[in-house]
């Protein structure tokens, strides 16, 4: 029987997202920080050096975190783990493939590596996950092998206000796909810039053909709820957590309103008393070439 | 019919469509007193900690079991099938299942992502051919105590079995259009 048997394929990667839906998943930069996430109900933990509000403050070139410090997550829980890689750097990826990782993120909080190309995911046995501020970008990342994608957000902010934007992008987009006729949609495919067959997919459907999370500015257990509301299957919190005052407590807290996203009583009940939030940053007082959403193509 | 989806976190959408597509009307299952009057409960496969810590915060352990006791069926897929059982191998310290099934069940039984996989099963009770096992970062049941009959192995493993009301499947049959799994729960477990 074991003949039949098929590592790597395309449904045990999205599989894998599907089964991280309605749940949180949050930077750590320790082991200690990730079984403080584990025990707060973390659905698993993004593997970092810094989170995305250190590397903006800190500057200068980004990358992959040291092995050291991904392994040492990787031991000290039992949920997922994921690790970020540098749009279009592919030996990272193949690094963080080898240390066990079992989801990696090409992401824009790192500085990229190729300014043309994204990695080509199908080369990998690990699952992807991109971020997109928009329909086409979501759904490029697709056909490059991406099994989960994330709207992107601002990360390293705590303002929410670019993860909203991004959220009712996508979902505007996919409404208007919806809504036209067979012809129309060559031509959407090529305002997209996005292959036809994902296009026609996605107006088939109505809903993008992987999970979609959200991430980049969420800080506040109403922030994840609000999140929810507007149609994504689960969130990324980055430096929200581990910036705030009580971590344990906020982190717990996000996981519930994640859950209970349409319950305004639990979501007031988890909010009370969880000390001192991170400082957000306004998005305008960000210059362009700091803005991390911008980057990807 | 009612049967309840437990929808705290994971692939609960697509255990509703799956029962819906046999013409059940499910309900999400966020507190405990949703599920009133359910006469069946899928516990869906996601993150058996993020689901068991929910469970404890909101009351479920107790709510399941006594509902469980006045004869609502339970089916737990992959992490569900790690809540049901009486005991869990590779689990964290704290770690609590919900000790409803004569069965002991090792977690992340095949390693990491990587190693996660589909294959053909062969399953007792289904007819029709193969039903193609999805497996995801999956368990396995180590060994079962007496009164539970296996109805799967992939590569000597167990990855599905029934005790009377219950029953434990390590795959994802929501994940592959394949009714067959969500039939056999519906008529031959929950209407047994």
């Amino acid at each position: 029987m074991s003949d039949t048997s098929m590592i790597g394929t395309l449904r045990v990667k999205t599989g894998l997202a599907e089964m991280l839906k309605g749940g949180v998943i949050m930077d750590v930069v320790t082991a200690e920080q990730a079984r403080i996430a584990e025990d707060a109900g973390a659905v698993a933990v993004m593997s970092l050096e810094r989170v995305p509000a250190d590397i903006r403050a800190a500057g200068g070139v980004a990358r992959m975190a040291d092995p050291t410090i991904v392994d040492a997550i990787v031991k000290a829980v039992s949920i997922p783990v994921m690790a970020k890689c540098r749009i279009g750097h592919f030996v990272e990826a193949q690094v963080l493939q080898s240390l066990g990782v079992d989801y990696l993120d090409e992401s824009e909080v790192l500085t990229p590596a190729d300014e043309e190309h994204h990695i080509n995911k199908w080369d990998f046995t690990v699952p992807f996950v991109c971020g997109c501020r928009n329909l086409g970008e979501a759904l490029r990342r697709i056909a490059e092998g991406a099994a989960m994608v994330r709207t992107k957000g601002e990360p390293g902010t705590g303002n929410v206000v670019e993860a909203v934007r991004h959220m009712r992008t996508v979902t505007d987009e996919i409404a208007w796909l919806k809504g036209i006729r067979g012809e129309q949609l060559f031509a959407a495919a090529k305002d997209l810039e996005a292959p036809y067959e994902l296009v026609k997919w996605v107006a088939d459907n109505g809903r993008l053909p992987v999970v979609n999370f959200s991430a980049g500015g969420i800080a506040t257990p109403a922030d994840a709820a609000l999140m929810m509301q507007l149609g994504c299957d689960g969130v990324f919190v980055g430096s929200g957590i581990f910036k705030s005052g009580d971590p344990a407590k906020r982190a717990k807290a996000i996981v519930e309103a994640t859950t209970h996203f349409e319950d305004a009583d639990i979501i007031a009940r988890v909010s009370r008393d969880l000390g001192e939030a991170m400082v957000g940053i306004n998005i305008s007082d960000i210059p362009d070439s700091e803005r991390m959403q911008e980057r990807g193509w | 019919m009612k049967i309840g989806v437990l929808a705290l976190q994971g692939a609960f959408r697509e255990h509703i469509v799956s029962l819906e597509a046999l013409g059940v009307s499910p309900v999400a299952v966020r507190l405990p007193e949703q599920m009133t009057d359910c006469v069946g409960l899928v516990i869906p496969g996601g993150e058996s900690t993020a689901i068991g810590k929910l469970m404890e915060t909101y009351g479920f352990y107790d709510a399941v079991a006594q509902q469980h006791g006045a004869g609502m069926a339970v089916w737990g897929t992959c992490a569900g099938a790690i809540l049901i059982a009486h005991e869990v191998l590779d689990a964290l310290p704290e770690q609590r299942s919900l000790d409803l099934m004569d069965i002991s069940v090792r977690r992340n039984a095949y390693g990491r992502q990587v190693e996660s996989f589909e294959a053909d099963l062969d399953i007792d009770g289904l007819d029709g051919g193969d039903f193609r096992g999805v497996f995801i970062r999956a368990p396995w049941i180590e060994s079962v105590g007496e009164g539970v009959e296996v109805l799967a192995r992939h590569d000597g493993h167990i990855v599905a079995a029934r005790q009377d009301d219950l029953l434990a499947t390590t795959f994802h049959p929501e994940l592959t259009g394949d009714p067959r799994m969500h039939r056999y729960f519906v008529e031959a477990v929950v209407g047994r």
